[in-house]
């Protein structure tokens, strides 16, 4: 395959409720920023892609208005997925593969802020069976909690101990959203929000964008001194129906990771989209990585977690920390669908 | 250089108002079998799915591709949604195409569907939003402005649609698949019937279909090995623009013009008009055939509507124009792009049946979306591309 690298990334802060700037408007500073910070002029950029859903927004076509954000005249290559902007991102590391054009912007936004975003979700279910009856997203990834804690491997304290290391890794970071108190002792003193998740254990409602520069080979080499090089990349999908899947593991992030290399290397750094807390845990064994491993030094989706968009921030935040020489070596994560239903794993190396 | 890539199966469904025989996923799986099955494979040959439709709210179904993984064979496997406006279906085919010309799978199944009876898909694409301007006019009201820019700019006669719309669904009578077949169709039935936005009559506007298609695509060693005909595919391109700017031309968008220069020129052509011998071409309402002529390079600039009159486009013409009755017959918005896609492929591989056009070689499928912004085009021939 042709070398190809995340040469930039940029994200607005995710925020509880967006309600002064559209999604447009939420889109142009990240896409100008993105692409100022890759070193490659607007014009050069030879393949355009993005992520949101039409859900999201109440409206359908919404991604059309966004094209304003990017600066589309004279017309450019560009195109859309209906999904999470980490499936933007392998459409245009596929693109790049063709060897035609040596640069991508891939870009993704999501205002969950507008809508009941715990009931939408329901939408995304069997729409004869199942959708009708409204179980919304918290109950499902409740589902999930209760078939991991009967398992026997993990207990609620577990998944007090994930949510804390992301609040206190959040701290740092400037775009993460929650502030909340790390004391697991009282994390675990919450009430239960769908046992056996606490408020802690769940993910924030964000509205968010962000945006990623992708660059090939003597491309990359030229505008970014430490290019965060994609070594492999692969997404798998599950059977929709939960109860044919054991929703206690996660086969289809298992293949993604051995698909994209993860264990050809040790990884110094995971960025894992776990909306909830103990969708870490079996990412984790999913990806085989070892106890030394630093997850989520962003604070992960369960201190931010734009739809949409989120997946995306896992590739950016894993590739900003080889570009700022931190790591050398990165899994990333993406995720869409209830329990964890698709994955994508992305790793990417500073090494040429 | 990219891989080459192949068209080794196509389905469709049969296309009608409403198919309350089947569920989604069982419309689906009629159009994907049917692909497959002239691909002489099953889905455990599929190393990918690529799943396209329009907005999620024609269905109420958020994301459906995930719904539908198991449905499309897909599980374990990559899947990815692709969502373009109208033009969704021709990039679903695009999308598909790229992962084959990028060496990163052989065999991937391409989808698009729409289950337009789920809702009322004029009033779907028309919500009013806070700071935009609304549009309320269903999509016959957006583009009959541009319709009637057209006539006034090229001077066409005021008939020209009634022609467009009378040769579609003549075309339709020998697709099996048509949704619109209407053996008894005439010109004055056509003048006739009810005026929905001037200048488009009832008779001139797509219906509102339930509708798949499916197509497989491989890559050049699998193609060469399948016992029917591949259609190869010798070019592909997609260009878009913004929506509204001062400025913009929406009767000939640039981005159709410089899409359709780049297929051309990819696949080594200079005149369209000749080389090309049989195009299907996203025709929504009767006056978009003689506008995108000319957005094609078929005809000069003014001139497209002669094509029309002259009957170049008609099945005997000298370039055929949407033999198998276009979106005007069929229109289940999600899939229809994919339909011109992959007509053009059934085409060059001599499978079109009744409405094969004789002796084609070489089809263009053209797809458009949003406010005439997007665009998808492939140009596919029945010979592998020269020197390849």
């Amino acid at each position: 395959m042709r070398d190809v690298a995340v040469v930039s990334f940029a994200q607005m802060p995710s925020v509880r409720r967006e309600a002064q700037r559209n999604e447009v408007e939420m889109i142009g500073p990240v896409v100008q920023s993105a692409i100022e910070r890759s070193g490659i002029g607007r014009k050069e950029i030879g393949f355009t892609v993005s992520g949101s859903s039409d859900y999201l927004a109440g409206q359908p076509f919404s991604f059309v208005m966004a094209l304003d954000a990017v600066g589309a005249w004279p017309p450019i290559r560009e195109s859309h997925v209906e999904m999470d902007g980490a499936w933007a991102l392998y459409e245009a590391w596929v693109r790049l593969q063709h060897g035609d054009i040596n640069s991508a912007l891939v870009y993704a936004f999501g205002k969950s802020s507008p809508g009941s975003v715990r009931d939408l979700m329901a939408l995304q279910l069997d729409p004869y069976c199942v959708a009708p009856l409204w179980p919304d997203a918290i109950s499902l990834a409740a589902l999930q909690a209760r078939a991991l804690l009967d398992r026997g491997d993990y207990s609620e304290r577990d998944f007090a101990e994930v949510a804390s290391r992301g609040r206190a890794a959040a701290r740092d970071n400037p775009n993460s959203q929650v502030t909340g108190g790390a004391d697991i002792d009282a994390l675990l003193g919450e009430p239960y929000v769908a046992s056996p998740l606490r408020r802690h254990a769940c993910p924030p409602i964000s509205d968010g964008a962000a945006a990623v520069v992708l660059a090939a080979e003597d491309t990359a080499r030229r505008v970014c001194e430490r290019p965060a090089w994609i070594r492999g990349i692969d997404h798998r999908i599950e059977p929709a129906a939960l109860g044919v899947r054991d929703l206690t593991s996660s086969p289809s992030a298992e293949l993604a990771a051995a698909n994209a290399g993860v264990a050809d290397g040790g990884v110094d750094v995971a960025e894992l989209h776990a909306p909830f807390a103990h969708q870490e845990l079996i990412l984790r064994d999913a990806l085989g990585l070892a106890d030394g491993v630093a997850i989520n030094p962003s604070g992960g989706a369960l201190t931010a977690n734009p739809l949409m968009v989120a997946g995306l921030i896992r590739i950016g935040e894993a590739a900003q920390r080889l570009i700022d020489g931190d790591a050398t070596r990165a899994a990333a994560h993406a995720t869409s669908g209830p329990c964890l239903q698709q994955n994508l794993v992305c790793v990417m190396e500073t090494k040429q | 250089m990219s891989e080459l890539c192949a068209v080794v199966g196509v389905g469709q469904t049969q296309h009608s108002a409403k198919r309350d025989d089947v569920s989604i996923p069982g419309l689906v799986r009629e159009a994907a079998l049917r692909a497959l099955d002239d691909a002489g494979m099953t889905f455990a040959d599929i190393d990918a799915v690529v799943l396209g439709k329009a907005p999620d709210m024609f269905e109420g179904v958020m994301m459906p591709e995930l719904y539908l993984a198991d449905a499309l064979g897909a599980s374990g496997k990559p899947m990815l949604r692709v969502h373009t406006a109208g033009s969704v279906g021709g990039s679903t085919a695009l999308v598909a195409a790229s992962l084959i010309q990028a060496g990163v799978h052989g065999r991937v199944l391409c989808v698009a569907f729409e289950k337009q009876s789920e809702s009322n898909a004029t009033w779907a694409v028309t919500p009013s939003m806070p700071f935009q301007p609304p549009v309320v006019a269903g999509a016959g009201g957006y583009f009959t402005p541009h319709i009637r820019a057209y006539m006034k700019r090229s001077g066409a006669p005021p008939d020209v649609g009634i022609k467009v719309a009378l040769k579609d669904r003549l075309n339709a009578i020998r697709n099996p698949y048509a949704h619109l077949h209407m053996p008894d169709i005439t010109y004055e039935m056509i003048e006739e019937s009810a005026m929905l936005w001037e200048p488009i009559r009832f008779h001139e506007t797509c219906p509102s279909s339930d509708g798949a298609c499916a197509m497989v695509l491989t890559s050049e060693s699998i193609a060469d090995a399948t016992s029917k005909p591949p259609a190869w595919v010798w070019s592909t391109a997609m260009r878009s623009e913004p929506t509204m700017f001062s400025g913009r031309d929406q009767v000939n968008p640039q981005a159709g013009r410089d899409c359709a220069a780049d297929v051309y020129e990819q696949a080594g052509i200079t005149n369209p008009r000749e080389e090309i011998d049989v195009a299907e071409v996203y025709v929504p309402f009767s006056w978009f055939e003689p506008m995108w002529m000319e957005n094609l390079g078929f005809a000069p600039l003014g001139e497209g509507w002669k094509m029309t009159v002259e009957g170049a486009t008609a099945f005997d013409g000298d370039l055929p124009i949407n033999p198998s009755g276009g979106v005007l017959s069929s229109n289940p918005i999600g899939a229809s792009g994919m339909l011109r896609f992959a007509e053009a492929a059934l085409q060059v591989r001599g499978q079109a049946g009744e409405h094969q056009v004789p002796g084609a070689k070489k089809a263009l499928g053209h797809a458009y979306g949003g406010g005439s912004q997007f665009f998808a085009m492939w140009i596919v021939g029945s010979d592998k591309p020269e020197g390849r």
